[in-house]
């Protein structure tokens, strides 16, 4: 079993002509750990994974795997297992060849290789699938065939970019969970990118959130959910508005700086006040749109002076949402422990 | 009684469909028959009279005395074997040259890999003549390379650079290149770019990459433009005939003597049927191959 490594990435910086790609990016990475950057599309989140990959030279700055930097070293002598967004799967070999691959240029024998083939595709329960033809494999497996292809030669670092963003949405979060077992099992230093908070949250022992090519915050899922550090990350984390604290009503001991900006979560604007003992924090604003959205209702709400605003309605007060009317003026409901001050 | 019914009944129903269905086929048809009246009249008809005319020998009468000629004599067999080896050598030189440039094209910016492109289609609308003699100009007794090489002391004498075997297959292979260029690059640049990148993830030098998984996917491209190469070749006549110098006797060539000197349309005929099954069979064994490997994988 090879020894997962730690990777550190300092003050790395890429520019393309006029755009930069990555600005300033410093990022420490435990052996083992599991993170994701998660950011919008051009965030450099993609840039950053194949700069570690070794097919972005950066132009600035070093990358250190268990210490060494690696940024001259070739892509091809870094022992990093990637998945790629298109799987990349040869399409003239079958899924034996395919995942035997990386073992064939490591020259070991044709025993090793067959018992370690079997042994991965038996980890991504794909067993029996060693002579299929990687055009007959459904897109759930060939995301498995592309998963043993890279951990087979038992890498000290994984790299996935958006890997399951071709999936539909249920075999999408099957395939979280077992991605996150299989992390949990070979216990490899994986970086992962995505674009899907929700993914983000599942998996990762902590996320590097990253938008106009740098960090803007790091952290555990929890810390970055309830402590955004600001409007950034407050908004693409959880549906979130902003507003200033002048805008809401207390009634209780708690007081904010009128002009100090506070993030309230869609689920935390609520038609009734919870829990007597509570304090909460009013908002009076137009309800413009209710959404049936299955498992909970989304309400678009107008602020006086124009801004439009979600609540997300849950199930133990959907009997709520029939007494209110579309261009009816509603006073909406914020626990104040759930507010959070942004710097 | 009652089995006539349902019988009568699924014999009517069945007609409304099918003369739908034949009204649409007609109409298809209709579509499509000028264009198959088109290559009936100015290629199968003639490739018929072709056949014709070679059943028939000087005399008028039906004989393979034609074929007979073409098979016995030597100086016909050195002309198919003169015309085999000049194709064979276009196509290899054709695809050494054009193979690389090809992968080249593909790794390069695309703007700068489109540029490059438009002027090997340039070389491509230039006319036959016009290239054959240009290499002329270049490569002949008092030509541009001589002249250069005798100017730089490097030479003394002119070298004989025409008018021989190499200089046809390099004319040759001038007229291929862009003929072969285009459908290998439109091959190799729909060939995934990760695919590369994961390869060498896993290990792979830039050459192992490139045997082990660009060439096998870039195969079917490659011997697409490598049989067409061939067959194009197997009936030129403008290049061997003025880089040749009369010394690469092609069948084309032999034709065309058979026509103009004797009027034996019959020799002629024969040649023409006989390119054409070399042709034929040398496509359809190249079809079985790629079928059997295509399988196999």
């Amino acid at each position: 079993m090879t020894k997962p490594a730690s990777i550190s990435i300092e003050a790395v910086g890429k520019t393309y002509g006029s755009f930069h790609a990555l600005g300033n990016v410093s990022l420490e990475v435990g052996a083992g750990e599991f993170l994701t950057l998660l950011g919008p599309s051009g965030s450099g989140k993609s840039t950053l994974l194949m700069a570690l990959a070794g097919f972005v030279i950066p132009d600035r700055g070093a990358i250190r795997i268990s210490g060494e930097n690696v940024v001259d070293r070739p892509a091809n002598k870094r022992n990093i297992g990637i998945v790629f967004q298109s799987y990349a799967l040869f399409p003239h070999m079958n899924v034996f060849e395919n995942v035997a691959f990386p073992l064939r240029l490591r020259k070991c024998d044709r025993a090793e290789i067959t018992a370690r083939v079997a042994a991965t595709l038996q980890q991504v329960q794909l067993a029996d699938l060693g002579a299929r033809r990687i055009s007959e494999l459904s897109g759930g497996q060939r995301q498995r065939v592309a998963l043993a292809r890279a951990i087979v030669f038992e890498p000290r670092v994984m790299l996935m970019d958006e890997p399951l963003s071709a999936l539909d949405k249920k075999l999408r979060e099957e395939m979280q969970i077992e991605i996150r077992e299989l992390h949990q099992r070979l216990g490899v230093t994986t970086i992962y990118v995505t674009h899907d908070q929700r993914e983000a949250l599942t998996l990762s022992d902590r996320i590097a959130i990253m938008n106009k090519g740098e960090i803007v915050q790091i952290g555990t899922a929890q810390q970055i959910y309830n402590e955004p550090k600001n409007d950034f990350v407050a908004d693409f984390i959880g549906e979130a508005v902003v507003l200033e604290a002048g805008l809401l009503g207390f009634s209780g001991s708690r007081r904010f700086d009128p002009s100090a900006r506070l993030a309230i979560r869609a689920e935390d604007l609520r038609l009734r006040v919870t829990g007597a003992t509570e304090e909460h924090a009013s908002l009076r604003a137009k309800l413009e749109a209710k959404v049936f959205q299955g498992d909970s209702w989304l309400l678009r709400l107008c602020l006086p002076d124009g801004r439009q605003i979600y609540s997300r309605v849950q199930k133990p007060d959907e009997p709520l949402v029939g007494q209110v009317s579309v261009g009816q003026s509603v006073t909406m409901h914020i626990p104040v422990h759930k507010l959070r001050a942004l710097q | 009684m009652q089995d006539m019914v349902p019988e009568r009944i699924s014999r009517q129903a069945p007609s409304h469909a099918h003369r739908a269905e034949l009204r649409s086929r007609v109409a298809h048809f209709a579509f499509v028959a000028p264009s198959i009246v088109l290559v009936a009249v100015l290629v199968l008809v003639p490739c018929f009279w072709l056949f014709w005319l070679s059943a028939f020998d000087v005399d008028g009468s039906l004989s393979f005395e034609n074929y007979r000629t073409v098979f016995e004599s030597a100086g016909y067999r050195s002309v198919f074997l003169t015309t085999f080896l000049v194709a064979f050598a276009t196509v290899l030189v054709t695809i050494l040259i054009g193979g690389p440039f090809s992968l080249f094209l593909v790794n390069i910016q695309e703007r700068k890999a489109r540029l490059l492109l438009s002027a090997v289609m340039l070389s491509f609308w230039t006319s036959v003549l016009v290239r054959a003699y240009a290499w002329l100009v270049l490569l002949q007794r008092n030509g541009v390379v001589n002249t250069l090489l005798i100017d730089l002391g490097l030479i003394s004498d002119p070298l004989r650079l025409v008018f021989n075997f190499s200089a046809a297959v390099l004319g040759m292979v001038h007229i291929m290149l862009p003929v072969f260029i285009l459908p290998v690059y439109g091959a190799m640049s729909r060939i995934d770019p990760d695919l590369m990148r994961a390869a060498a993830s896993f290990g792979a030098s830039r050459s192992q990459a490139l045997r082990q998984v660009f060439l096998p996917l870039a195969m079917p491209g490659i011997a697409a433009g490598g049989v067409l190469v061939f067959v194009m070749s197997l009936g030129f006549y403008v290049t061997p005939a003025i880089l040749g110098g009369g010394r690469v006797y092609m069948i084309a060539m032999r034709i065309e003597r058979s026509l103009s000197n004797f009027t034996s349309y019959g020799a002629a005929s024969a040649l023409g049927v006989l390119l054409l099954v070399a042709t034929g069979v040398i496509l359809g064994l190249s079809y079985l191959a790629a079928r059997t490997i295509l399988k196999v994988r």
